[in-house]
């Protein structure tokens, strides 16, 4: 029994995540997310058709604003499948960053009475919305079938495009939940400022109107990349960018690493404060 | 001596009180106090050339806090609220760090601050074993194995696949307990989880918690329920104010609780305070005169003396309130129903003996002191007058945890005929 040995001491400035730990509690996770999806829907009638009513009134009301009132340009292709496929992985983001930056907060009770890697909480929140991502991604899938529109060979990419969106969201996420327990004016501001975000990633309109000299700072957003990246393969609006991902993926690289060390570094005042 | 399972080294836990550096919760304030921060930083340089320490900012939870724990041993953490004792099983249980000192753990860890963390209300029971389980720090694989033995164990096999919100409160425990009392750990670290649930289940709780420690394990036991304390642990550590206070043999921790550190109020001295006196009555004293640790078997003596300041010689008496720990109305005791007392002196003094063999152990309180007149007429009244602790008298305890039942605990007369 000796060969376990915990030394419980403070702990200053920066630290990597300990993986090892991470993989003991992979089955917590894994209920935790299971009690996010089940937790979520239970006791409603639609269930989990919420998940496609969702992006599929958003779209609606986007069509008819955007497209018909508005007329904003959807890159040649109907304006209704132009924002669906923006939609889908926009509306992942989104809830996964309203959901993972209350997810520390909302377990606080958890926190206070037991250890276990924290991380834990903003992965299972987001690893929960997966399944609502997958469910708008099998909607998108209908319709293209409906419209007969086959994907581009860089569909191959997607892993690639999904991958950018992962870690875009959990890292942001995971500085968001570590900035809430402490500041809880993260909370009051999600509400909106995820709304109003959508309007910095070209979800209700195409990349090609942002004026060419701004394009490639309006690409720092990782979105940027990922959403014409869909609509390239899925709807074929424009060449694959490759340039917007690159920079995308960078940005979201550092994101993420950054977000790591942010979390582990604020993790240790967790109980303290939430 | 063996390597000790845990050892604890100058542990200390410092938290940030008071307004004086007030960090800020809100952006808001952050933003605020950016503003501020020439001033605030000025302030901070200056304080530099005082102890840090001395800031009174800065309240210590735990202080200079070492003991250390062998294999097998089951150690009592006793203290009042505020002690210290909950920080310290924070940091033990990994949930907060200290911020001096230092702890080595040699094995597993099981931390028990809560019956049934991380349920929730809209899954089943089932799920809900898998969830407490799996924060607990078991894997998935351990949980099948033991699932019939869980399920077995909280009793609410019926209502597995309903949700627990639609479970009693006494289920829910139940249940959570069942999930707990199942962790296979070298070291069980347990908060005052036992006072919850219905006698018939404690029972079987403090049985199965009999079984661990009996198993060799070593475990960590915080408690105000010093009946438990003393009969499941070896050693035991009082804390007050963060400090250790004592460390050793659990009987002697156990009096030097009650005896220096508990709320026990056994003198009321009137020192001249406007409340204790009107126009009838003025209150002098009110004492307890046992020496020692009132034991169960002990006789409990009081004394209580008082000026009558009035001039004519009505009949007297003093009456009180004895409530326990629950503010249960234990009895009513009055001088009126044994003597005729009139006031031949301005000053009087009524003595009363509660009998041994009479109260459980506890806390006590003469919740009212009354003066009375002519047997109905109140002059005085004393709200929270004394109050005192009774011990175990370490013969003839029932039971593990001498789970109260009833509210007194009399020494029977009882025969048997064959």
């Amino acid at each position: 029994m000796q060969a376990h040995v915990t030394i419980i001491r403070a702990t200053r400035g920066w630290r990597g995540v300990n993986i090892k730990e991470l993989i003991h509690y992979k089955d917590l996770l894994w209920f935790l997310t299971v009690r996010g999806i089940k937790a979520k829907y239970a006791q409603s009638v639609l269930g989990v058709s919420w998940a496609v009513i969702q992006p599929l009134f958003s779209t609606l009301v986007f069509t008819i604003i955007f497209g018909n009132l508005a007329r904003i340009d959807s890159n040649g292709v109907p304006y209704f499948l132009f924002s669906l496929v923006g939609l889908v992985p926009w509306t992942f983001f989104a809830n996964t960053l309203t959901d993972s930056a209350n997810s520390l907060i909302a377990n606080s009770a958890m926190i206070n009475k037991v250890y276990f890697p924290r991380l834990v909480l903003p992965l299972s929140s987001i690893l929960s919305k997966g399944v609502d991502f997958l469910i708008g991604f099998l909607l998108l899938v209908g319709f293209l079938i409906w419209y007969q529109i086959l994907p581009s060979w860089e569909i191959v990419l997607l892993p690639w495009l999904i991958g950018v969106l992962l870690m875009t969201s959990l890292g942001i996420g995971m500085i968001l939940s570590a900035m809430a327990v402490q500041y809880r004016d993260v909370k009051h501001a999600m509400s909106f400022a995820v709304q109003l975000l959508m309007y910095a990633a070209p979800v209700v309109y195409p990349t090609t109107n942002v004026p060419l000299p701004y394009q490639f700072a309006y690409s720092l957003n990782p979105m940027v990349g990922v959403i014409e990246g869909f609509r390239s393969v899925f709807l074929h609006t424009i060449p694959f960018p490759y340039v917007w991902m690159l920079t995308g993926t960078g940005v979201s690289l550092l994101l993420f690493v950054f977000s790591l060390f942010y979390f582990r570094r604020m993790e240790r005042v967790f109980a303290d404060v939430a | 001596m063996a390597e000790p399972v845990i050892r604890v080294e100058q542990l200390g836990k410092k938290y940030r009180i008071g307004k004086a550096e007030k960090k800020a919760d809100t952006i808001a304030g952050a933003i605020l106090n950016g503003l501020k921060s020439p001033w605030t930083n000025l302030k901070q340089i200056q304080n530099l050339s005082k102890l840090d320490e001395d800031d009174d900012s800065i309240f210590w939870a735990l202080r200079d806090v070492s003991f250390e724990v062998q294999e097998g041993e089951v150690l009592g953490i006793i203290g009042h609220n505020g002690a210290g004792k909950s920080t310290l099983l924070k940091i033990l249980s990994q949930i907060t760090e200290p911020s001096l000192g230092e702890v080595r753990i040699h094995g597993r860890v099981a931390a028990l601050l809560e019956v049934g963390t991380g349920f929730h209300p809209e899954l089943t029971g089932r799920e809900n074993i898998y969830m407490n389980g799996t924060i607990l720090g078991m894997t998935k694989k351990e949980i099948n194995r033991k699932l019939d033995e869980i399920v077995d164990f909280s009793g609410v096999e019926k209502y597995l696949d309903t949700p627990v919100k639609f479970y009693s409160s006494g289920m829910r425990v139940r249940l959570g307990f069942a999930v707990a009392a199942h962790l296979e750990p070298e070291i069980l670290i347990i908060d005052e989880v036992l006072s919850v649930g219905d006698a018939e289940f404690q029972k079987k709780c403090l049985g199965k918690m009999e079984d661990v420690s009996k198993n060799g394990r070593t475990v960590l036991f915080v408690s105000h329920n010093m009946t438990a304390v003393q009969n499941l642990c070896h050693k035991g550590v009082v804390l007050k104010n963060g400090i250790v206070k004592y460390n050793g043999p659990i009987e002697e921790a156990v009096h030097a609780y009650l005896g220096e550190y508990s709320n026990q109020k056994k003198e009321l001295l009137a020192n001249g305070q406007q409340e204790f006196e009107n126009d009838h009555i003025r209150f002098i004293s009110a004492r307890i005169l046992n020496q020692k640790t009132i034991e169960t078997t002990d006789d409990i003596n009081l004394k209580f003396s008082f000026e009558y300041k009035g001039t004519d010689t009505p009949l007297l008496d003093v009456t009180y309130h004895l409530v326990d720990e629950m503010n249960t109305l234990v009895f009513v005791g009055t001088s009126g129903y044994e003597l005729n007392v009139r006031p031949i002196q301005k000053q009087l003094t009524f003595q009363c003996i509660i009998p041994g063999n009479l109260l459980y152990e506890g806390n006590y309180k003469l919740a009212r002191l009354l003066f009375v007149r002519d047997k109905g007429f109140m002059l005085l009244n004393i709200n929270d007058a004394l109050s005192f602790d009774v011990i175990p008298s370490g013969t003839g305890n029932f039971g593990w945890m001498g789970k109260r039942q009833g509210v007194v605990k009399p020494k029977l007369k009882w025969t048997s005929h064959t």
